[in-house]
């Protein structure tokens, strides 16, 4: 297997296959909060080197780190012996470290012989040198054993197609490592059989791939070595043979639920209905029905690209459902966009605080009221006093810390300014709350506060939904909880049901990858 | 005294000490560096102009200049909330110049009331038009309405044969711009009204908050229940309408109207006087009153060129450059405040 490594025509040099990619001991932290907290791997050359955890485990910063992408706060990274200093991509590409993510990065314009040497070209006086690229090409393709022609260009191609020229620009650069971050999560089953063949290939060539994956299946099948992390911190490193699902799963989580939680108060099974949605289809939403109570906290759990916003956003008609129908309160939701869903009580506080929630730009005060304004103001006009009087009362309620209501949202922390969302939301007196996402970039202090408003509005009588990526917070908020994947809810569970486990293997559930 | 010291301080429990007041400060700050990026400018130029220049500070010549501004006031004063909405309005110039014929055309043969009526259902038509195309067929507003205003200008051209239309002759018509209430036009009269409704509409209603919202950040608008849509459709109408009665002031004030007048050159002088004035090409701010003072500060420079006698020329080069200066300015705040 040594040896024949040796890719294209001009070696780099910077490493010989055999040698070892030891991390030891690496801690990173994004704005106060750790996503790795002293994490060491190594992982050995020519060998299948799974990366597995639940969202926000520290997989994709760990594969990042490795990649060069961010540097890490603590630790140390060697090849062969020798540190390694990586600040970009680039650098690592020296080191023979390549990085395919989940978003390919190829231009669709180009042949995918330009596009596997962008950057690279054979060139003579800043002439591209067509047919030496060509030979090259051909060399390439051989020796890998792709089919691939090099004239076809990038955009008709499959997104496997497109997959291998990602590849074949890798190895053009004498790879000797290869990160993928879920490398199979847009193809189809037939270009995932496709996929792996690659993947074992590249391994069985000397080149060490790190495989980032949500299907467990696909990571037993490849992987020769599964490193599990959990929080940041490393659970085990395990050589795949004897693995199974469930031991992968227990790995994964593995940790009683902390008691960060507000007490359930127990919802009645006889409650009148709130919401009730049935058979709903919208774009990546497929074919969803459930019940909401009054009074009952109903989780939304899965993974990222499971259609959980998709779901909320079509509840609300912020996208068109194409079919199925939404009720509230025994009525059936009709009307255009989110403007209706709100008059009728149903409120959505999205994913995501800056995009799609506040005006970053203005003011506390303006950003509460958006809403409502027609509580605090007589044929149209702004009535300051009343605004001021009506967002201080909202505010008060939702515990927001601001110097000021003039301040500008943007000078608030990432925890008040999701209150600011919820002092928004209790104005619209809602009697459905859809919460996605609701502690995202939150500190621990400001979630507890949030875990609490959300017990408590369902305690006043409001049906309030919740999702979320991180289990732990689903489990301990909600009464009951529902798991989607590919758009589907493939599992609601209930009682003692709501366990870790059975939302993990729902969720991971390998329904044929489709 | 003591006594009242001790009670008062008693009183006024005092609040909890902002944790970051350098923040805050901070921010005020930036709030009024747009305020007075503009006014301080504006104040120094009025003086430095009534020093040098003997015929700048006379009440003549003032109400001259408001005169002379007062469609470009108007049309500014629309387009503030245009671009305040993420919008922007390259057609105002063109049907200006088609409302204007139109008024003056109807003019000849009917009442003035049926003659302004006909022009601004022209303006409404146009911006209903922009509005729709911009929020419905979701094509950009620098697009539909540049596409705009070679159409208008082409109807406006064909109408009127090329022609310049007299309006002078028509009897009561020039009343309309022209009247003198307290020794100043009407047109000044109309102008400051409209403008002054324009600026509350923005800055105190529950439609300018949404214009603020719808510019600042749609989809989160749209979320939290804002017809983003209805919102950009309706500055699109003021900003046709604010145009219409431009073209009627300038056709009753100047005694005549011509299709080719207006054009791209007063679509690029009211751009220039609203980003001059302080609100952000980028949308989700801006104020009406700035913008009234953004326009003025313009004329000024011209103003103080004639009386000067500085080579007209120079007045192209130095408007660029302010232009550049203030757009400049706008990016670095954002970027500070980020």
């Amino acid at each position: 297997m040594p040896g024949e490594h040796s890719t294209g025509s001009t070696p780099r040099g910077a490493t010989t296959p055999g040698d070892d990619l030891v991390v030891t001991g690496v801690s990173k932290r994004f704005g106060g909060v750790p996503a790795l907290s002293d994490v060491s791997v190594t992982i050995r050359a020519g060998t299948i080197h799974a990366l597995i955890g639940e969202n926000g485990a520290g997989k994709s910063t760990l594969a990042k780190i490795i990649a060069g992408v961010i540097g890490p706060d603590e630790g140390t990274i060697t090849l062969g012996g020798r540190a390694l200093h990586m600040r970009s991509p680039r650098e690592a590409l020296a080191h023979g470290i390549v990085t395919i993510a989940q978003e390919l990065a190829i231009v669709p314009s180009l042949t995918v012989a330009e596009n596997v040497y962008l950057g690279a070209e054979a060139s003579a006086g800043g002439f591209v040198r067509r047919r030496e690229s060509r030979r090259r090409f051909r060399e390439l393709v051989e020796r890998v054993g792709f089919d691939l022609r090099p004239d076809a260009v990038a955009r008709t191609l499959s997104t496997a197609d497109q997959q291998k020229v990602e590849i074949l620009r890798a190895l053009s650069r004498n790879a000797s490592f290869v990160v993928m971050d879920e490398p199979s999560a847009a193809l189809s089953s037939h270009e995932t059989d496709a996929l792996h063949e690659i993947i074992r290939s590249l391994a069985r060539a000397g080149t060490a791939v790190v495989l980032i994956s949500h299907f467990l299946s696909e990571v037993l099948a490849l992987a020769d070595t599964i490193t599990t992390l959990r929080d940041g911190r490393l659970v085990r490193t395990i050589a795949a043979t004897g693995a199974t699902e469930e031991s992968l799963i227990e790995g994964m989580l593995g940790r009683s639920l902390s008691t960060a939680f507000p007490t359930k108060h127990p919802c009645a099974t006889d409650a009148p209905v709130v919401l009730e949605v049935s058979h709903l289809r919208a774009p990546r939403v497929d074919d969803c029905s459930f019940v909401l109570r009054r009074g009952e906290i109903l989780g939304i759990a899965g993974l990222v690209g499971a259609g959980r916003s998709e779901l909320a956003r079509a509840i609300i008609r912020d996208t068109r459902p194409s079919s199925g129908t939404v009720r509230l309160n025994g009525e059936e939701l009709t009307g255009r966009g989110p403007r209706a869903a709100i008059r009728r009580g149903l409120v959505l506080i999205p994913e995501s605080r800056k995009d799609l929630g506040l005006l970053m730009g203005r003011s506390v005060r303006e950003n509460v009221s958006l809403s409502r304004l027609d509580l605090v103001s007589r044929f149209g006009w702004v009535s300051r006093a009343r605004e001021r009087r009506l967002v201080t009362q909202f505010m008060d309620a939702t515990t927001v810390k601001a110097a000021s209501m003039a301040l500008p949202a943007t000078m608030l922390s990432g925890g008040n300014q999701q209150k600011l969302l919820f002092a928004r939301t209790l104005m619209c007196a809602p009697s459905v709350l859809i919460a996605d996402e609701p502690t995202r970039g939150v500190d621990i202090g400001s979630k507890r506060a949030i875990y609490d408003l959300l017990t408590t509005m369902a305690d006043e009588g409001l049906g309030v939904i919740v999702i979320s990526s991180e289990l732990e917070e689903v489990l301990g908020l909600a009464h009951r909880v529902l798991v989607m994947r590919h758009g589907r809810i493939t599992a609601e569970l209930s009682g003692a049901n709501v366990r870790e486990d059975a939302v993990l293997a729902a969720a991971f559930a390998d329904s044929g990858v489709s | 005294m003591s006594k009242t010291t001790t009670d008062s301080s008693e009183l006024a429990t005092p609040p909890v000490p902002p944790s970051t007041p350098s923040l805050a400060a901070r921010v005020h700050l930036g709030q009024s560096w747009r305020t007075a990026g503009i006014l301080i400018p504006f104040l120094i130029l009025f003086a430095v102009l009534s020093i040098s220049s003997s015929a700048f500070l006379h009440t003549t010549n003032l109400i001259n200049i408001l005169d002379q501004q007062a469609s470009t006031l108007c049309i500014a004063g629309a387009g503030t909330l245009v671009l305040v909405a993420g919008g922007i309005d390259l057609s105002v110039g063109s049907t200006y110049a088609f409302a204007g014929v139109t008024a003056g055309m109807v003019g000849q043969h009917h009442s003035l009331v049926l003659a302004i009526g006909a022009a601004l259902a022209v303006g409404l038509v146009v911006g209903l038009a922009n509005g729709v195309i911009v929020s419905v067929f979701k094509i950009s507003p620098l697009i539909t309405t540049l596409a705009m205003s070679y159409v208008i200008q082409g109807i406006a051209l064909k109408v009127s044969s090329g022609n310049l239309i007299l309006t002078g002759t028509i009897p009561g018509f020039t009343t309309f711009a022209t009247a003198q209430f307290l020794a100043v036009p009407s047109a000044v009269w109309i102008t400051a009204v409209f403008v002054v409704i324009l600026a509350l509409l923005l800055s105190r209603t529950n439609f300018g908050r949404y214009v603020v919202a719808a510019g600042g950040n749609a989809e989160a608008a749209r979320l939290a229940g804002v017809r983003v849509g209805g919102i950009k459709i309706t500055t699109f109408v003021l900003s046709g309408l604010a145009a219409a009665l431009g073209g009627v002031i300038d056709a009753s004030r100047l005694g005549s109207v011509i299709a080719s007048s207006g054009g791209a050159a007063l679509s690029f002088t009211v751009l220039a006087g609203i980003v001059v004035g302080g609100t952000s090409i980028a949308g989700g701010e801006g104020s009406g009153w700035r913008t009234a003072i953004g326009v003025l500060f313009i004329a000024l420079i011209g103003n103080g060129f004639d009386l000067l006698g500085v080579d007209p020329n120079w007045q192209q080069i130095v408007l660029g450059l302010i232009l550049l200066v203030a757009v400049g300015l706008d990016m670095w705040t954002r970027r500070v405040r980020r």
